[in-house]
């Protein structure tokens, strides 16, 4: 009996963790306008989201959001890893002071970063736009890069890289040819990471967007919204964003748990 | 200074980290083709001397030449050496193959020729048909087989092993001293091997350099250094030994445990106070008889295996650790008798503690990071310099530490076969040395007392 009242509680709970993403599934293989009537199966949503015309506007903010976070994960991927590899190497209490700072903005709330980027992009004179978008997304992206990153260089043994050098490397071919190749699953994963941060954030973007124009899925979304019920073709838009996010943490999980398996294969 | 002879000249090498001294004025030179071994324990600077020899860590002072040239200030992957690192340090993304030919590749050889000598350094290390393997499936013996192998390709001059065996089980450890020994005579290149395994050092060694406190002890062949120990701090480092004050009354005459032995040592002067080290092994035991030259009971008898290691207690309460393929009972009485050419005499590093001071008025002084109460002294003004003299036995350790005048931690623990002469240093360096009958640890945190009474001040 206890142990039927604990399996009720876990699905009660992920029932409820799942049931709003799960409706919206449901509700984007029907053509009624509003959310809620069934009037039969259909994939008419999923066709029409992708032929363009009505929904250009639709269709060119996810383009953006894809763009954006491209961009932005490439580049806080690189700048990440760099400061991962200097902080790794700093003396114990720096390190400590280091990765304080850096856990810092992750801790700190999306609307606080947004408010205090656009103030600094205003008092600065930067036009915002797409370059803001990308500084602001690069900002709060790096700091997970750095995580995921040094996890990787603390479980590497601290003597290969003197090994490279030791071998006839120089300081550039020992960071090239064994540091990176080490920390690349950690890049890989700051990657992904930053990647659905960037296409997941509204309330950085919605400060740093300008009024340009420019719109983002989460920006587009949100205007779409207050004009007045939402356009059904989202229903398998969110569908397959979902879906997409799902796909990438368990690409993450898989990798991790390998790593994990293999590090336990050495020892 | 110049000697073709050595491949390896270190001159005068310091290095501090932070406060810490962990090289003070090293000077140490190798020979072509010598298997050379850095001994001491954990913390003696042995392994930032192989990192600085290998470039990994810079010396503050001194000069490093290797085969006559100087490279103090060349980067480590312009030195002509190769490392062997305690925990392997393979690149866990390559293949053994990759591995070994990491540095070839490197250095641009030709693949074919890679191919080759990749194969011969397998073949070396006992691991042909290895090659494609992946180094994270290996086990621990097997991957430092491929460290070695990645290191000797390269055919460094000079080759430094930094522990290898620490991390394998001791059978495997012995396998592998044996196969070192081998590789080093076919290679016919340098080796600097660091351990503080004692007998793997007089294993594999052709010449032992002991270490402690950042400074040599003693440089010599293992049977020298066995045989021949240069101080207390070798002789009981290195195997098992008796240690014991004695006077040196005359050429090749000791006293020791209140009596007079035989011995081969000369040219100590008359009088003088010595270190005697004994092996356990070179006391003979028998029932009592009037044949011994000393009498005992017997404490404890262990079995080790191939002998029985004993405690007998001398009547003038001194303990003696004898090893010997007899047993003898506890309890029972018995006689030793020493051979004189198995009493080895050594001069003593010191006699006292000697510290520097300053006064602070007639019966202040500072000394020792605080302020002690001396006797009254009438010529010597405040703030002269003083020397301080004080006996070994004239220290008092206290439990606690607020009741001593400055504070200390053990750091060596030498039984002198009926008390103990214990190295302190306090919190700022200094290094006071203790005769005491009492129990302390190593690293025990203790109170440091000195009477007025027992202080002998001298101006500089």
């Amino acid at each position: 009996m206890k142990r039927f009242f604990a399996q009720a509680y876990l699905w009660l709970l992920l029932a409820m963790l799942y049931a709003p993403i799960l409706i919206i599934a449901i509700f984007s293989f029907t053509e009624a306008k509003v959310l809620g009537n069934w009037t039969g199966f259909s994939t008419k949503l999923y066709t029409s989201l992708f032929s363009g015309g009505v929904h250009h506007s639709l269709l060119s903010a996810i383009e953006n959001t894809f763009i954006i976070a491209i961009i932005a994960a490439t580049l806080s991927t690189i700048l990440g890893s760099v400061a991962a590899i200097g902080i790794y190497n700093l003396r114990a209490h720096k390190k400590m002071v280091m990765n304080t700072l850096n856990n810092i903005p992750m801790l700190n709330p999306d609307i606080i970063t947004g408010i205090s980027l656009f103030l600094l992009f205003v008092s600065l004179g930067i036009t915002q736009g797409y370059t803001t978008v990308i500084l602001a997304h690069v900002t709060f992206c790096t700091p997970y890069v750095v995580l995921c990153v040094i996890t990787r260089l603390q479980q590497m043994n601290p003597n290969i890289y003197e090994a490279a050098l030791d071998l006839g490397a120089t300081p550039y071919q020992a960071l090239r040819k064994v540091i990176i190749p080490e920390i690349k699953p950690g890049m890989i994963s700051g990657f992904i990471l930053a990647f659905t941060l960037s296409i997941d954030d509204f309330a950085v973007t919605i400060f740093t967007i300008g009024t340009g124009g420019l719109e983002t899925l989460s920006t587009y979304i949100y205007a779409d919204a207050r004009k007045g019920g939402l356009t059904p073709e989202l229903r398998p838009l969110s569908t397959i964003i979902f879906v997409t996010v799902l796909v990438l943490l368990i690409i993450i999980n898989v990798r991790s748990a390998r790593a994990k398996k293999r590090k336990e294969a050495t020892l | 200074m110049k000697n073709s002879n050595y491949i390896i000249e270190l001159s005068n090498l310091s290095k501090s980290f932070g406060d810490k001294k962990v090289l003070d004025d090293v000077s140490l030179y190798i020979k072509k083709g010598e298997f050379v071994t850095i001994l001491g324990p954990s913390g003696c600077g042995k392994t930032t001397l192989l990192r600085i020899l290998a470039g990994f860590s810079k010396a503050d002072e001194g000069e490093i030449h290797i085969a006559g040239e100087s490279i103090t200030d060349v980067p480590p992957h312009e030195r002509p050496v190769n490392t062997v690192f305690q925990r392997y340090a393979l690149f866990p993304h390559l293949n053994v193959f990759d591995n070994i030919a990491f540095g070839l590749k490197l250095k641009k050889v030709k693949q074919d020729e890679i191919d080759l000598r990749v194969r011969k350094a397998l073949k070396m290390v006992g691991m042909t048909d290895y090659e494609w393997r992946d180094v994270n499936s290996l086990s621990g013996g097997q991957q430092q087989r491929v460290a070695i192998a990645r290191a000797i390709v390269n055919r460094p001059q000079v080759l430094l092993l930094d522990e290898p065996l620490a991390a394998l089980d001791l059978k495997m450890r012995k396998d592998m001293q044996m196969e070192l020994k081998d590789m080093h005579k076919t290679l016919g290149i340098t080796f600097v091997y660091v351990t503080h395994d004692q007998e793997e050092a007089l294993t594999l060694s052709d010449t032992i350099v002991v270490m402690s406190e950042g400074r040599v002890q003693q440089i010599g062949t293992p049977t020298d250094i066995y045989n021949e120990p240069s101080n207390s701090f070798v002789a009981d480092f290195i195997g098992e030994s008796n240690i014991l004050n004695g006077t040196m009354i005359r050429d090749k005459v000791v006293k020791f445990m209140n009596r007079e032995f035989d011995c081969v040592d000369v040219g100590f002067g008359e009088q003088i106070p010595v270190d005697v080290v004994i092996r356990p092994e070179d006391v003979y035991i028998m029932a009592k008889s009037d044949s011994g030259m000393f009498d005992g009971v017997v404490q404890s008898c262990i079995f080790k295996g191939v002998h029985y290691e004993m405690t007998v207690l001398t009547p003038d309460g001194y303990e003696i650790m004898i090893q010997d393929y007899n047993a003898f009972e506890v309890g029972q009485e018995v006689s030793m008798i020493v051979k004189p050419s198995d009493i080895h005499v050594m001069q003593k590093e010191r006699i006292c503690n000697t510290f520097e001071g300053v006064m602070s008025d007639a019966t202040h002084i500072k000394m020792l990071g605080s302020e002690f109460l001396c006797n009254e002294q009438k010529d010597i003004v405040g703030g002269e310099k003083v020397i301080v003299e004080v006996n070994f036995d004239k220290i008092d350790l206290l439990d606690n530490k607020e009741d001593g005048q400055t504070v200390g931690d053990v750091r060596f623990i030498l039984y002198k076969g009926d008390h103990y002469h214990l190295t302190v240093r306090t919190e700022e360096g200094d290094n006071l040395y203790v005769d005491t009958h009492d129990v302390w640890d190593d690293r025990d945190i203790v109170g440091i007392r000195i009477m007025p009474e027992d202080m002998r001040i001298t101006r500089v």
